[in-house]
């Protein structure tokens, strides 16, 4: 059995751990609140965009000879991945929810004998997919100094990503990310943007708009920009999901913790209260055996 | 009012601007200006950099845009734009870094005709402006 000096100095080195997740949990709440805010901030902003490029879609007669990112190669051969991620861990299931899965997506495509292309946003995704898939990520984009989310670095990769297809490196773009539900909830998201997958929406409007210049003009003008507002709101999301995730872990190893000092104080007082007896006991039996 | 209709600015980051009381609203759309009054037809068009100026009964603003688009369906203009400054309270210096960033984009030997055009654009703004 631990000594009582053991004992005593278990309990502060949790105690002292506790106080660091609570004051993680703290700022993971503020921060949370923040990003929260812009998540919802930004979404106008992606919904006007889609709408606008649903309508300019439906107006295009000669599907033949729409933009390629709107209507893909024709083939589905390479599939570029973009996983993001965090850059910062202790945020519980965070990183592994979205690299699960991104795996099963993975495995899927090289059982259909495709090929594979990844890039990583984020240091966490790549250290964890480095072992497994290190010869087929082709990118690892990282934005450890910015502190929020910014439309600035979101425009970055979506150059990388256009500047990519456009040399004819890959067929299809799939993002993945975390989508912000609630705190506790994220729902890893796997969202195609290459060719641009509108099946499902409804269009609803029967108007016809006119356009200037022409459709083909606006579309190939608008879509790359749509390919950055499309990682801009995931990146969004993923931050807000972050700190959400990072939050409850915080505030699940500070309960942990406070288990834990009970239990140890109750051994604790156990062991000291037995170190009492047996040394009543020697002095008793002592005095008795005169 | 009959005369009146509403004009929405949206960035990446949040909604920009909202007004209800607009009466015109002239964009720099990518084939030159355009205002554009109540009961405009349904159009989508993109933005060139230049000067949004909104009209109203409680004043005019006027605006710095890079690039964007408008898209006008009854009566509501939408401007979705991702970078846009405010005349009225902008800094001198800023403008002063923009102009000089667009400068050395200009100079830049591998340009293509159309990235051209804006750019030379964005410097005349800018000019104007400083």
């Amino acid at each position: 059995m631990a000594s009582l000096d053991d004992l005593k100095k278990r309990i502060a080195s949790v105690k002292s751990t506790q106080k660091i997740t609570k004051a993680m949990k703290m700022v993971a709440a503020a921060k949370l609140r923040r990003a929260q805010e812009s998540a919802e901030k930004g979404r106008p902003y992606s919904e006007k965009m889609n709408n606008v490029i649903l309508n300019l879609s439906n107006g295009i007669s000669d599907k033949e000879n729409a933009p390629k990112l709107l209507s893909g190669t024709g083939d589905d051969k390479v599939h570029l991945c973009v996983v993001m991620t965090s850059d910062r861990g202790l945020c519980g299931g965070f990183n592994s929810n979205i690299i699960k899965k991104a795996k099963s997506f993975f495995s899927k495509i090289s059982n259909e004998n495709k090929e594979l292309k990844i890039i990583t946003v984020g240091s966490k995704g790549n250290d964890q997919l480095k072992r497994l898939y290190g010869d087929k990520i082709i990118e690892n984009i990282s934005f450890k100094e910015s502190k929020n989310a910014n439309y600035f670095d979101a425009d970055k990769v979506g150059k990388i990503i256009i500047e990519k297809f456009e040399s004819g490196e890959f067929d299809v773009c799939t993002i993945f990310y975390n989508q912000f539900k609630n705190v506790i909830t994220q729902i890893p998201q796997a969202q195609q943007i290459i060719p641009l997958n509108n099946e499902g929406d409804e269009n609803n409007s029967d108007e016809s708009y006119e356009f200037e210049p022409d459709e083909d003009e606006i579309l190939s003008n608008l879509l790359p920009k749509n390919i950055s507002t499309q990682i801009f709101k995931a990146m969004l999301e993923n931050s807000a999901s972050e700190q959400g995730s990072r939050m409850s872990a915080m505030d699940n190893a500070t309960r942990n913790a406070g288990e834990m000092v009970d239990k140890l104080t109750i051994v604790y007082n156990r062991s000291r209260q037995a170190a009492i007896t047996k040394e009543l006991i020697e002095i008793i039996s002592g005095a008795e055996s005169l | 009012m009959s005369e009146d209709f509403k004009v929405e600015i949206v960035n990446p980051e949040k909604s920009f601007l909202v007004k209800e009381d607009v009466s015109e609203v002239v964009v720099p759309a990518f084939e030159g200006e355009m205002g554009i009054l109540r009961d405009h037809i349904s159009i989508i068009s993109f933005l060139k950099p230049g000067i949004i100026k909104i009209l109203s009964k409680s004043g005019d603003e006027n605006y710095y845009v890079e690039d964007g688009i408008v898209e006008f369906k009854n009566n509501n203009l939408s401007i979705l734009t991702s970078k846009i400054f405010d005349l009225s309270n902008i800094d001198k210096s800023k403008m002063q870094i923009l102009l000089k960033e667009a400068e050395e984009e200009a100079n830049k030997p591998k340009i293509d005709d159309q990235a051209k055009y804006l750019i030379d654009q964005k410097i005349d703004v800018l000019r104007s402006l400083n």
